[in-house]
C-alpha cells in the first residue's frame, strides 16, 4: 500500500539526522524519489533542496526514476565476480533488452548491479525484490524471468 | 522476574527441546533461504501436519556449500544434521526420521550429541575440529527470534557481570583479554573505550558498525541473522562502560533479514528489561537506534559513518580529532565492529583469562572468516588467530574446487591483498598478514585458482574503489581513476611498456596523499599483485597473452573439428547464436558474433571436449 507523503513525514520530527531515513521511507513506498517529494523533504527538514540532492545522490541506494515491479539487483562482490557476475549481468541485459540501471518499457523489470549481497558462498547471486537467487548461471537466468520477454505485456 | 529465575526457566525449556522433544531446526539465514530452506520448511509443515513436532527457524552453522541444512531432534537419540535438503529429501526426512525415528544415512552431514551407526559426529570431522566456534557457538542451535534460547545458553550473564563492575574494571578485563578490533585495523578495544572515558564529557555515544561492505565478506550478516543477542549484549556492556545512553547500530540496507531479526531482538530486550530505563534494576539506561545504510562502501570508515548518521553525505573527516574525543554530533564516540561487540560479550561471560588462552601473543581469541571463491567447502568458519592460511583453505575448506590449482587468496577486501602459494604458511594474525602484503580486514577470504587473472583482479578492485571513492580528496578521486584506466588498458590488450612505472608512481602518491583509510589502502590490490604476479602483467603487455585465459580480449573459443560429435548442445545453448552447424556435423563458432561467455565449453558433451579455449594471436 502506498502511503501518502505527508503521512510518512508525520512520523518524523524534521531533524537533519532524519534525512536519510525519510528518503529511505519514501523510496520504499513510492519506489523512487520524485522531484516533488525531494522538494517536500527540503521544506520539511528546513534544509536546502541542493543539499538534499547532495545527500541523496551520494548514496547508491537512492534512485530518481521508477523501479520495475520486479527489481533485479545483481551482486558484483568479489566472489560473484570471480564466478561470472559480469556474464550474468550481460545475460540479463540481453534477456530483458535493457542496460544495467534501466527499467523495461512495460515497467515489469528493472536491472542494476550492486555491492556485495553477502551470499558469497553461493555465488553468483542476485536479489529479486527482497529474495536472493543463488548459484546463477546463464541457464538459470531464464527461470528467474519465467518466460518473460520484453514487450510481452504490451502485446497482451 | 529476577534474572536467575528467568534463566532457570529458559534453560529448562531449552534442555527439554534438545532431550525430550521431536523438532526440526531449519537453517534459515539468507544463505539457507536462497538455497531453498523455506521450501524445505513448507514440505516439513505439510508432511508433519497433525504430528507433535516443532519446526523452528534457526541461524546458519556455516556449511554454506551444503545449504539448505536441517537438524532433526528426537527424544533419546542424538540429533542429525542433513545437507542439500531438496523437496524430495525433506519429504523423506519427515517420513523416515521425524515420524519413524529412522535416520537417513545417505543425506546426513553428521550427528550431534552422540554417534549414530553410519553417521559420524559432525563436529568431530576434520573441517569442524580445526575450528574453534566461540563467536559462532549459538549459530544454528538457537532461534534468533527467541531471546529465551540465548539466555538458556549463557546469554546476558556477561552483561549481568558487567553491572557489578565499574568502568575501569571492565576496561581492565578487555585489556587482559587482549581483544583487538575485528573491523580490520585491529586497534585494541580497551584503549578505544579508555580514550572515550578520558574525554570526560557528559554525553557519550556508542556506535556498532554493521556496515559490512567488503565484497566477499558476510560474517557479520550471518552473526546478525543467527545470534543477534550476542552483539546486543556486547553493545550493552560497551555502552555501560563508556557511559553512553544512546547506542546506534549502523547496518547495511542490503541485509534485510539481519535488520528484521535485529528489530525483533531489540523488542524482546525491551520486554525482558534489558533495554530502556533502569535496566535489570541497576539504574543504567540505554536506548538502541538502528540506522540503515544507504549503499556507500566508504561509510564503513568510521568518520564517514558518523557523517551518514548525522544525515550528511558520507565523506570522511580529518583525524585528529578522533571520534573518541569528537565524534557523533560532536560528542565522544566509540565505534566498534559487530564481531568486536560479540567478543566483548564473550569476554565478560567467560572471563579474560579463559578468553586469552586462544590465539597468539599479539592477537588473542578467534576470528570468523567467510571462505569463498574457488574452494570446495565454502562457508563461514571461525579459527583461533594464528591458524595458517594453508590450514584454512586445505584442511577446513577441503582444497580447490573442481580439482583446480591454487593460485592466490584474497584477504582483507579491497584494502587487502592477494597472498600467493609461497606464503600459504602465513599465520592469520594482524602482524603476519601485513608482512605478506595483506591485512586482516573484516574477514573475507576469496580463494582463486589458475583460471583467475591477477591483473583482472587488481582491475576489479580498483573499479570498485574508484566507484566508491567519495570524491572529497584529490589523490583518491583522480588517482584511482587513472590507475583504473591503465589497468583496463592492460586487460584489454592496450597495455604499454611505460604503464607499470606510472602505476607504481600513482600507487605511492595515493597511499601518501589520501585522507582516509579507503584512499590510503586503495593501491593495495595493485601493490600486492605486482609484488607476487609481475609476470602476469608483463605477459599482458609484452607478450600479448593472458596466462590465466581470463581476459576476453586475449582469448577465443574454437571447436576442434576432429573431436566434435555434432550433438547440437552448444548450438542450442549459445546465447547469441554464434555457433553454426547441424546434427552430426562439425559445428563452427563465428568469432565476430561470439561474446566469449564460455557456455559452449561448459556444456560440451564430447568426451575430449571439442570446444577449446585458446590464446588469440595478438
Amino acid at each position: 500500500m502506498e502511503k501518502d507523503l505527508q503521512e510518512i513525514l508525520s512520523n518524523y520530527k524534521g531533524k537533519k539526522s532524519e534525512i536519510i531515513p525519510i528518503l529511505q521511507d519514501i523510496q520504499s513506498n513510492f519506489g523512487y524519489l520524485s522531484e516533488t517529494t525531494m522538494k517536500e523533504v527540503a521544506k520539511f527538514t528546513n534544509v536546502s533542496e541542493s543539499e538534499i540532492y547532495g545527500v541523496a545522490t551520494f548514496y547508491t541506494q537512492f534512485r530518481f526514476t521508477p523501479k520495475g515491479k520486479k527489481h533485479v539487483a545483481v551482486c558484483t562482490g568479489t566472489a560473484c565476480h570471480v564466478t561470472g557476475a559480469q556474464q550474468i549481468i550481460e545475460g540479463m541485459e540481453r534477456h530483458l533488452n535493457i542496460k544495467e540501471g534501466e527499467t523495461t518499457a512495460d515497467g515489469e523489470y528493472s536491472l542494476e548491479s550492486v555491492g556485495c549481497l553477502g551470499c558469497c558462498a553461493l555465488a553468483p547471486a542476485a536479489m529479486v525484490n527482497n529474495e536472493i537467487k543463488s548459484k546463477l548461471s546463464l541457464r538459470s537466468i531464464k527461470r528467474i524471468f519465467r518466460g518473460y520477454r520484453p514487450g510481452d505485456s504490451s502485446e497482451q | 522476574m529476577k534474572f536467575e529465575e528467568m534463566v532457570q526457566k529458559e534453560k529448562k525449556d531449552y534442555e527439554t527441546l534438545f532431550s525430550k522433544e521431536t523438532a526440526v531446526l531449519i537453517g534459515s539465514a539468507t544463505c539457507g533461504n536462497s538455497a531453498g530452506a523455506q521450501t524445505a520448511k513448507d514440505v516439513m509443515n505439510k508432511e508433519l501436519e497433525g504430528h507433535d513436532v516443532r519446526i523452528i527457524d534457526v541461524g546458519c552453522i556455516g556449511l554454506c556449500y551444503a545449504e539448505p541444512i536441517v537438524m532433526v531432534l528426537k527424544p533419546d537419540m542424538p540429533a542429525v544434521f542433513y545437507g542439500n535438503v531438496t523437496k524430495k529429501v525433506a519429504k523423506k526426512i519427515a517420513n523416515y526420521h521425524v515420524i519413524h525415528s529412522e535416520p537417513l544415512r545417505k543425506y546426513a552431514l553428521g550427528s550431534y550429541g552422540g554417534k549414530i551407526e553410519g553417521i559420524d559426529p559432525l563436529f568431530e570431522e576434520k573441517n569442524m575440529k580445526m575450528q574453534k566456534r566461540r563467536i559462532l557457538r549459538n549459530c544454528g542451535f538457537i532461534d534468533p527470534t527467541n531471546i529465551g534460547h540465548y539466555l538458556a545458553r549463557g546469554g546476558y550473564t556477561g552483561f549481568m557481570r558487567a553491572l557489578e563492575m565499574d568502568s575501569s574494571e571492565i576496561i581492565g578485563e578487555m585489556k587482559k583479554a587482549g581483544v583487538r578490533g575485528r573491523g580490520g585495523a585491529g586497534f585494541p578495544t580497551w584503549m578505544k573505550w579508555q580514550f572515550c572515558l578520558d574525554s570526560n564529557q557528559e554525553t557519550n555515544y556508542l556506535v556498532c558498525n554493521a556496515d559490512e561492505g567488503d565484497p566477499g565478506a558476510f560474517m557479520n550478516r550471518s552473526l546478525l541473522e543467527s545470534d543477534p543477542h550476542s552483539i546486543l549484549e556486547g553493545i550493552l556492556i560497551a555502552a555501560k562502560t563508556i557511559g553512553a545512553k544512546t547506542a546506534y547500530i549502523y547496518c547495511r540496507a542490503e541485509y534485510p533479514l539481519a535488520l528484521e531479526r535485529l528489530k525483533i531482538a531489540i523488542q524482546e530486550m525491551k520486554e525482558r528489561g534489558f533495554l530502556g530505563e533502569n535496566i535489570q534494576g541497576s539504574g543504567f539506561n540505554l536506548e538502541i537506534i538502528i540506522k540503515e545504510g544507504a549503499g556507500a562502501f566508504v561509510c564503513g570508515e568510521e568518520t564517514a559513518l558518523l557523517a551518514s548518521i548525522e544525515g550528511e553525505r558520507g565523506t570522511p573527516r580529518t583525524r585528529p580529532p578522533f571520534p573518541t574525543t569528537e565524534g557523533l554530533f560532536g560528542k565522544p564516540t566509540v565505534i566498534n565492529n559487530v564481531e568486536t561487540m560479540a567478543n566483548a560479550a564473550l569476554i565478560m561471560q567467560m572471563g579474560s583469562e579463559e578468553y586469552s588462552k586462544v590465539g597468539t601473543d599479539e592477537s588473542k581469541g578467534t576470528k570468523t572468516f567467510s571462505l569463498v571463491g574457488q574452494v570446495k567447502n565454502t562457508g563461514l568458519i571461525e579459527v583461533p588467530l594464528g591458524t595458517t592460511l594453508k590450514e584454512v583453505i586445505f584442511d577446513i575448506g577441503g582444497g580447490i574446487a573442481n580439482d583446480g590449482e591454487f593460485k592466490a587468496v584474497q584477504i582483507g577486501g579491497p584494502s587487502g591483498g592477494c597472498v600467493p602459494a609461497q606464503h600459504l604458511d602465513t599465520p592469520i594474525d594482524y602482524g603476519s598478514l601485513l608482512g605478506a602484503g595483506a591485512m586482516m580486514g573484516s574477514g573475507g577470504l576469496v580463494v582463486m585458482d589458475q583460471g583467475t587473472c591477477m591483473v583482472e583482479v587488481a582491475r576489479y578492485f580498483l573499479e570498485f574503489i574508484q566507484k566508491e571513492s567519495c570524491g572529497k580528496c584529490v589523490p583518491c578521486r583522480l588517482g584511482t581513476k587513472q590507475m583504473l584506466d591503465i589497468l583496463t588498458d592492460i586487460t584489454t590488450a592496450k597495455g604499454k611498456k611505460e604503464d607499470m612505472n606510472i602505476l607504481t608512481e600513482l600507487a605511492q602518491a595515493i597511499k601518501q596523499g589520501s585522507l582516509c583509510g579507503l584512499g590510503q589502502s586503495s593501491p593495495n590490490p595493485v601493490l600486492t599483485t605486482t609484488r607476487f604476479f609481475m609476470n602476469e602483467y608483463e605477459a599482458h603487455i609484452n607478450e600479448g597473452i593472458c596466462p590465466a585465459r581470463d581476459c576476453k580480449d586475449f582469448i577465443q573459443y574454437t571447436i576442434d573439428a576432429d573431436l566434435c560429435d555434432g550433438c547440437m548442445v552448444c548450438f542450442k545453448s549459445c546465447p547469441v547464436g554464434a555457433i553454426s552447424g547441424s546434427k552430426e556435423e562439425v559445428h563452427v563458432i563465428d568469432p565476430a558474433v561470439c561474446i566469449k561467455c564460455g557456455t559452449c565449453l561448459d556444456l560440451c558433451k564430447s568426451k575430449k571436449k571439442a570446444v577449446k579455449l585458446v590464446d588469440v594471436k595478438l
